[in-house]
Order: structure tokens, then sequence, then C-alpha cells
């Protein structure tokens, strides 16, 4: 592997799918105010919950904030970078343009990840940033330098699994073809990650921790935020995110040996 | 003569498009899934006892959620993004020389695909029910026509401003932005997420007035037997028809003589 010949075409990829976004400055300026509104949208709910009651799940209001706010940053994220992307996968195989991929002289997960940005996710990033500035200040978290670590690891570790998941949905479409919805369907699931896990009901817990791991991805890290974190379940969720970034790949190395191309 | 014509234009139409759509049945069963957020959130309504202060009881609550996922499975509304694809790979074109608006084909496309997606919903909903068995109820008659009724009103006010939304794209191109942007407050507003009259004093104020509360909230209280406005509701979703169609026309109008094909 060559690092900096994949920078040097990293950066390219930027520099063409910022130029062809930017032609739609509007859209831009939309996504944005939809990125502002979905914030107040689901804190208005979350102030519904708690309107007559001081905890959900054994989580206060301003502790609910923090899942908020990291939930917003790893949306934000979703939208950049794994949504544009991944759901171009499903263009590729019925198209059968994954052909131009494959026999180009670079690896093709980080050709079919990476190639696209939509900027506007950023605007997501900085408000869910922020959020968490503010949740930092209403609940009197003091920063030393062991606190950022273990907050910047267990977020990592969150992005790595949110991408694997959306991987490996994306690369199932080698067999279905269309599995446009499938990701559908994980988005909505994702959803949950907005409240804290301990507010479902204990048969639902389980499975959003051991199916579809939506407790490592947003319940951990803002335990880590609060320093209610233990620390076998930050190492458990470092095991979590390595399991799944790995598999993913064998996954999609695995689908690569089914693909035919489009009409053969 | 001429209501045979159209009878014939509709009931061909239709056929068409339901075969078309049970081509697809995964993708809609998919779909059918991605709409389970209901559940998720009737568990945190219930599993924190949120709902003794609204003076709903956990049966009446299940059945309000169960309603609200129906609603939205027959209300649901897409005719923004296949027109969005139509427009920009200039299959407009066609559709425009045949005496027949185009919008009259999204619409049958959005019925054909409501009932090729009434087995999963059925099917779903049979799931809720072996997990919540005290929630079964059957409703009467009149309730369930009147229910029918306001949901397929709400799919019309849907639909209304969506094709509003759609034929912005004859200026921006792409239009979808600005149905997510919508999408936002139908979302958080429309009971979907909570019921309204769990909604604080400061928003039920004004809500009553927008179409929000009337396109899940008001159809899915009608069927599940909850406390609602009966004649206020459906004034209220027949006004709105009555505001949004004239300005469909006008925008339709405007619209086509703006259009230009891609390419010319």
């Amino acid at each position: 592997m060559n690092l900096r010949k994949y920078i040097n075409i990293y950066t390219k990829f930027l520099h063409t799918s910022l130029a062809c976004e930017l032609e739609y400055k509007t859209n831009i300026l939309i996504d944005l105010i939809t990125a502002i509104l979905s914030l107040i949208g689901s804190i208005f709910l979350l102030s519904i919950f708690f309107q007559n009651n001081n905890t959900i799940g054994g989580w206060e209001f301003e502790q609910a904030l923090i899942i908020q706010g990291i939930y917003t940053i790893l949306n934000g994220i979703t939208n950049t970078w794994f949504n544009p992307n991944l759901t171009e996968i499903v263009k590729h195989i019925r198209e059968g343009t994954l052909d131009f991929v494959l026999l180009k002289p670079i690896d093709s997960q980080f050709f079919i990840s990476l190639k696209k940005i939509t900027p506007s996710g950023f605007l997501e990033i900085i408000l869910g940033i922020f959020l968490l500035l503010y949740c930092i200040k209403i609940n009197q978290i003091n920063i030393n330098l062991i606190f950022l670590t273990l907050c910047l690891i267990t977020i990592i570790c969150s992005i790595c699994i949110l991408y694997s998941l959306w991987f490996f949905i994306s690369t199932t479409t080698i067999w279905f073809v269309k599995t446009w919805n499938a990701t559908e369907v994980l988005r909505s699931f994702l959803y949950i990650g907005r409240f804290p896990l301990n507010s479902f009901s204990f048969s639902l817990r389980i499975f959003f921790s051991v199916v579809i791991p939506i407790a490592f991805i947003t319940t951990i890290p803002s335990e880590v935020f609060l320093g209610l974190s233990q620390f076998w379940k930050i190492l458990l969720e470092v095991i979590v995110a390595m399991v799944f970034l790995i598999s993913s790949r064998k996954f999609w190395l695995f689908a690569l040996k089914f693909y035919s191309s489009a009409s053969s | 003569m001429i209501s045979n014509l159209i009878k014939r234009k509709i009931f061909t139409l239709l056929k068409v498009q339901y075969s078309n759509m049970l081509e697809y049945r995964v993708e809609i069963a998919l779909w059918a899934i991605s709409g389970i957020i209901p559940f998720f959130m009737l568990n945190i309504w219930t599993n924190n006892n949120l709902n003794e202060y609204i003076n709903i009881s956990n049966v009446m609550l299940s059945r309000y959620f169960l309603c609200a996922f129906f609603v939205r499975q027959f209300s649901v509304v897409w005719v923004v993004f296949s027109f969005e694809e139509d427009s920009l790979m200039g299959k407009v074109s066609p559709y425009l020389i045949q005496p027949l608006n185009p919008f009259f084909r999204y619409f049958a496309q959005h019925l054909a695909e409501q009932l090729t997606r009434f087995p999963f919903a059925l099917l779903i909903a049979t799931f809720f029910f072996i997990f919540n068995p005290e929630s079964i109820w059957i409703p009467n008659f009149g309730v369930l026509l009147l229910s029918v009724i306001s949901t397929f009103l709400s799919f019309l006010i849907q639909f209304l401003i969506q094709s509003i939304v759609a034929c912005l794209c004859f200026w921006t191109e792409k239009a979808s932005s600005i149905e997510r942007l919508l999408f936002i407050p139908t979302l958080f507003l429309s009971g979907l997420l909570a019921p309204v009259v769990s909604f604080p004093e400061y928003v039920k104020s004004w809500i009553y007035l927008t179409p929000f509360p009337y396109l899940i909230d008001f159809p899915a209280n009608l069927l599940s037997g909850n406390a609602t406005n009966i004649s206020r509701g459906f004034s209220m979703q027949i006004l709105w028809i009555l505001l949004l169609f004239p300005l469909f026309k006008k925008i339709w109008s405007n619209g086509t003589k703006k259009y230009t094909a891609m390419g010319s």
C-alpha cells in the first residue's frame, strides 16, 4: 500500500466532488436549514418526553442532550461520506459500472467508500460539536487529557461500526441487486440512537446491542462523556469496532467473487 | 362517453402500475419495514410510563401508534423523487405530449404501491398483536370507513404538497432537497413520533391550524378510538386540499411553459 498515492488520490476526489456539489448552491443552503430544523425537532421531541419526568432510563435531560449531540455528529458524517458513496454501489452494480472500478489500480473498497462527499453534512457535524460543548458546560464536565483521548477513541470506534454497517448492507447488493431500501431500513433503526438505550424495554435493548449495535454507537460514547462508563465497556467497543471493520472488509472481498457484471 | 374514457384510462393506468409494483415486492416489503419507528417510540412511552401524564392508557397508546404506523404506510408520498429523476432524464417530454396530466401516472403509481404494501403492513401488524395481545381491537364499520377516508385525504394533502414541490423542478432541477426540508416538520409535528395531545401548550395553540396534525395524528386517533374532533379534522383536511389544488394547477401551468427538455 502506497500511502502517499492514496492521499494524493483522495485530495483529487475531494476536489472533484466539491466542485460538483457547489454547482447547486441553493441546495446547500436548503440542506443547512434542514439540518438546523432537524436538530430543533429532535430536541423538541426529547423535551416532550421530559416535560413531566425528570429522568428517562436513568438519564436527565441535560445528559440526554449529549446523546443527541453525538447522534448529530454521526449523522453528519453519514450524510457527508457514507450516504453519497454507499448508495452509489447499488448504481454501480445495476449498471455494471463496477467493472471500471475493479479495473483501476487502486483498492476497490477505498474507491467506492470515499469517492464522493456532500459538504452540507459538515454543518451537522459542526452543530453536533457545538451542542456537545454546550453539554460540557451545563453538565460541568472537567476536561483533561484522558477524558479527551477516551472520547476520541469511542467516537472513532462508533464511526467505524457505523461505516461497517452501511458497507455490509450495501455489499449485499451484489446478490440482491436492489437494496436501495435496505439502507433506508438501517437508517430507521439508527434513528433509535437518538435516545438512551436504557429507555427501551429489555428485549429491545438486547436487540439493539447484539443484532444492530446501536448501543455501541451512541450510548457508550455518551457515557464516556459523562465519566460514567466502565473501562471494560470502552475496551469492548474497541473490539467490536475492529471485528466489524475486519469482517466488512472480508465480506466485500468474498462478495466480489460473486460479481458477474451486468447482463452476463 | 367522456366518463367512460376516463374510467378506462384510470383502470388501465392502475392495472399497469400494479403489475409493475408487484415486480418489486421485496423492495416494497423493505419500505414497509423501514416505517416501524412508531413502534420504537411506543416502547419509550410505555417503558417510562410517560403516557400517565397525558391520560392515555398503555393499551390505547399502543393502538394509537399501530394506527399511526398504518396511516403512515398508506400516506407515504415520493412523487418528487420520481419526477425529479424523470425530468432530469428527459422522460417528462413524452409524458407531456400525451393527453393526460403526467401526475395521474404518478398518482396511479402511488395507489398501486399502497395496494402492494397492504399485505406486508398486515403482516407487521400481526407480529405487533402477537407481542401485544391485549391491544387487539376491532373498530366498527363506520369508524373504519371514516378513517380510510381521512387517511386518503391525508395522502391527498401530502401528494399535492409534494407535487407542488416537484413542479419546482422546472426551475431548480433539484427539488428533492426542498422536500427533505418539508419532511422535518412533517416528521415531528404530524404525530408519528408522539401524539399531538402530548405537545406542550405553546405548540398546541397553533398547530391545529397547520396541515400537520391532520396527516397522521387525526386519522390515527380516529381509527384507534382515541378522542379527536371529527368534524374539525375533516373540514381542515378538505380546506387544505381546496387551498393546495389551485396552487398546484397554477404552478403546473407556469412550469410547463417554462419547461425545456434537457439538451435543448
